[in-house]
């Protein structure tokens, strides 16, 4: 370990991992001379210890988490309660955080959706179509994308958003002691999922869509597929309606639990369901349309109870609008053939892939092109491949309507063939903080019926 | 709660014009000229080669390439559709909070259809509070900020990106970026006037090390709290173990080469 400071020096490259020690390094040391911020800053211990000795036996501190079934993965909740009420709730996060955002900015832009997919893992279609768009708009090429693309993407996406809904609802049902709830709703996630590995070769972490188009075609089958599967699922959605919607049990332990009125929403920047369950209906693909959302028939559903039975059927509803969504697309597509990548061959990758005798994905006909017929296109696969395409300097804010609200990503670009800065606006993370507001005041059973209903993925929250 | 501390208060009351064409048009009043200075487009960093090699070995030939790195250059004033209306409005109001316009909005880029209004970060709480307050603009939502490191941009290094949303004014939204220096990583919090960036600026802290001054509570919220140095900046290493595949050794991906 040297000796020196790591102070920006205008002439020296970042150094790398085998140079220095994260671990090794002291405060003085650290890339930032700024003070570092620890829990023990705020009060000295003795009078913490002081004012729970005068607030007596009766102050509890449970911590709920990282590792409770009924906080959808590794959610901390810190909660002081009094008896069954609880007085304080504050959640704790970072217990998935992998670095995403920072290991995007080492891999060029296509190589990014392969990351950003793994955030949110329900609902990756959502961050590879931001990111995508997002990276588009930097290129200046929306103009130029395919139709088929946008349709192929519009599908791919509320296909995921009826399976995010789906989980939702399931697990939600799942923490309130409801298995049936549960196999019923995996259960019809299990046929859209069957859809999707069947479009993408992939259940979840799809890396499908692609800066430019999609990876792949429609394979044949896939339509029918998808019409066959829509009334399986529409049945399914009945069935869990008639199992929940008018279930006294259900409505005890939902009505008015996990309230947030519109002030809260709009405080705390919490959109989605959350914020439709308040009854202002704010919606992206309406209120900015991205993909054609403007030439699909579909309602913004709403509710004004502003509680988790509220988002609970705003779920389930939407689950129908986007079936009917799905339904157009099938219809576009049968009409619209076209290629499902952009024209221009500085940014397109080979985009119909099939499995080549080694088992990976290969692109034949691209295969034939570059090994046999031109020199000039082998090199400018190779090129493409591995170095990248360049973006022009720049920063662009893509927002889309995600299964949870609103999802935003900012990209920054230096002109180069990475990302300089991939940021993205889970939206889980930000509703998370509305946790206090939820749960202070009511009961512990509460708190876990208002976190299912917020619906937080920690690979989303924690990226 | 008090007026201002409802930011929601006129989303469902204002009788608003009600196609998007006719509401952006009535904010603004007259396309103003107004004398600007020529502004310069910002150079972030230098690139040296063409192949990424920092140290000696780049034999390529194109070892001594320099190429700056430049971002969109500012806007001219009058801005284009309801963007000028908005410089207009600010340019109005803020002389109540004694700020003028041109003191606390040291320039305008406008985009690929986006706004950015870069503040200087001693007028940030003003500029926020009137964008969300006024009437005409009412941006009532921030979508949280985002940090951003220019390593070699000296004395600018970190920049704090602010994207705001107006649901009021159907779904408008502008960005602000404030500039810190890495000797001094300060910028006000402004949890006051969007509860919602709670968390927002505490993950700024701890992946960039900006210190939201008057934030309520600004600890680590990703990394653990005794994790040495922020994990983002660009001057922190990725890190990584070097990776065998089919007989051959793959480098961590810090140390690949890179195409500068």
């Amino acid at each position: 370990m040297s000796d020196q400071t790591i102070t920006p020096d205008p002439q020296a490259r970042p150094r790398t991992a085998a140079e220095i020690d994260p671990y090794g390094l002291t405060e003085a040391e650290g890339p930032s001379s700024g003070r570092v911020f620890n829990v023990s800053d705020y009060g000295e211990w003795d009078d913490v210890a002081e004012e729970a000795a005068a607030l007596g036996e009766e102050r509890i501190v449970v911590n709920m988490g990282p590792q409770h079934p009924s906080t959808h993965g590794v959610l901390r909740l810190i909660l002081e309660i009094d008896g069954e009420t609880v007085t304080e709730a504050r959640a704790g996060i970072g217990y998935l955080h992998t670095g995403i955002e920072k290991n995007m900015e080492f891999r060029t832009w296509t190589q990014g959706v392969t990351f950003c997919t793994r955030m949110d893992y329900l609902t990756p279609m959502f961050q590879e179509t931001a990111f995508c768009l997002g990276v588009e708009r930097l290129l200046g090429i929306t103009d130029q994308i395919p139709e088929r693309v946008s349709i192929i993407r519009v599908l791919m996406m509320e296909l995921t958003r009826v399976s995010s809904h789906l989980v939702a609802v399931a697990t939600g049902g799942m923490e309130m002691g409801a298995t049936t709830v549960m196999t019923v709703g995996f259960r019809e996630r299990e046929r859209i999922l069957r859809v999707i590995e069947m479009i993408t070769g992939l259940r979840m972490n799809n890396a499908y869509i692609r800066p430019g188009g999609v990876a792949q075609d429609l394979p044949p089958g896939a339509i029918d597929e998808i019409r066959d599967m829509i009334p399986l699922v529409q049945r399914g959605l009945r069935e869990l309606e008639a199992l929940l919607n008018e279930n006294p049990v259900l409505k005890g332990r939902m009505v008015d639990v996990g309230y947030l009125d519109l002030t809260g929403c709009v405080a705390l920047g919490v959109t989605g369901p959350i914020l439709r369950a308040t009854g202002l209906p704010y919606d992206l693909r309406k209120a900015a349309p991205y993909c054609g959302y403007e030439t699909y028939d579909f309602d913004v559903i709403t509710r004004d109870t502003c509680d988790a039975y509220g988002r609970l059927r705003i779920r389930l509803d939407e689950c129908y609008e986007s079936l009917g969504i799905i339904s157009q697309t099938v219809d576009r597509l049968q009409a619209t053939p076209g290629p499902v990548m952009v024209a221009d061959k500085k940014i397109a990758w080979p985009a119909q892939l099939a499995i080549g005798s080694d088992g990976m994905g290969n692109s034949l006909d691209h295969i034939k092109h570059i090994m046999n017929n031109s020199m000039e296109a082998l090199i400018h696969h190779f090129k493409l491949v591995t170095e990248g395409f360049r973006v022009p300097a720049g920063q662009v804010y893509q927002a889309v309507e995600s299964a949870k609200g609103e999802l935003g990503v900012h990209l920054v670009s230096d002109g180069g063939t990475r990302p300089y800065r991939a940021h993205f606006r889970d939206p889980s993370f930000n509703n998370l903080q509305a946790v206090a507001a939820m749960c202070e005041g009511g009961q512990v059973a509460d708190v876990v019926v208002a976190v299912a209903s917020i619906d937080p993925v920690m690979g989303g929250v924690d990226r | 709660m008090s007026e201002q501390t409802r930011p929601d208060a006129h989303v469902a009351q204002e009788a608003a014009p009600t196609t998007q064409e006719a509401r952006d048009a009535a904010l603004v009043d007259q396309p103003t000229a107004v004398a600007t200075t020529e502004a310069q487009p910002e150079v972030v960093d230098l690139r040296r080669g063409a192949f990424g090699a920092h140290d000696s070995g780049d034999t390529s030939g194109y070892g001594g390439l320099r190429r700056p790195v430049v971002m969109p250059a500012p806007a001219q004033r009058p801005l284009d559709g309801w963007w000028e209306g908005l410089a207009q409005v600010l340019t109005r109001v803020l002389p109540e909070d004694d700020v003028t316009f041109e003191a606390a909005v040291e320039k305008i880029v406008a985009d690929h259809g986006e706004l950015t209004l870069y503040v200087r970060r001693e007028y940030l709480l003003p500029v926020a509070r009137r964008l969300r307050d006024e009437p005409e603009l009412r941006f009532e939502i921030c979508s949280g900020v985002s940090g951003v490191h220019y390593l070699n941009d000296v004395g600018r290094e970190l920049h704090a990106v602010y994207h705001l949303l107006s649901i009021t004014h159907g779904g408008r939204r502008v960005r602000l970026e404030v500039v810190c220096p890495d000797a001094d990583p300060h910028i006000p919090s402004v949890v006051s006037v969007w509860p919602g960036n709670d968390w927002h600026e505490r993950e700024t802290w701890d992946m960039f090390g900006i210190q939201f001054d008057g934030h309520p509570a600004l600890t680590r919220i990703l990394m653990p709290d005794d994790w040495p140095g922020h994990p983002q900046r660009k001057d922190y290493p990725l890190g990584g173990i070097p990776v065998e595949y089919k007989g051959a050794e793959i480098p961590p991906p810090d140390e690949r080469r890179s195409y500068s």
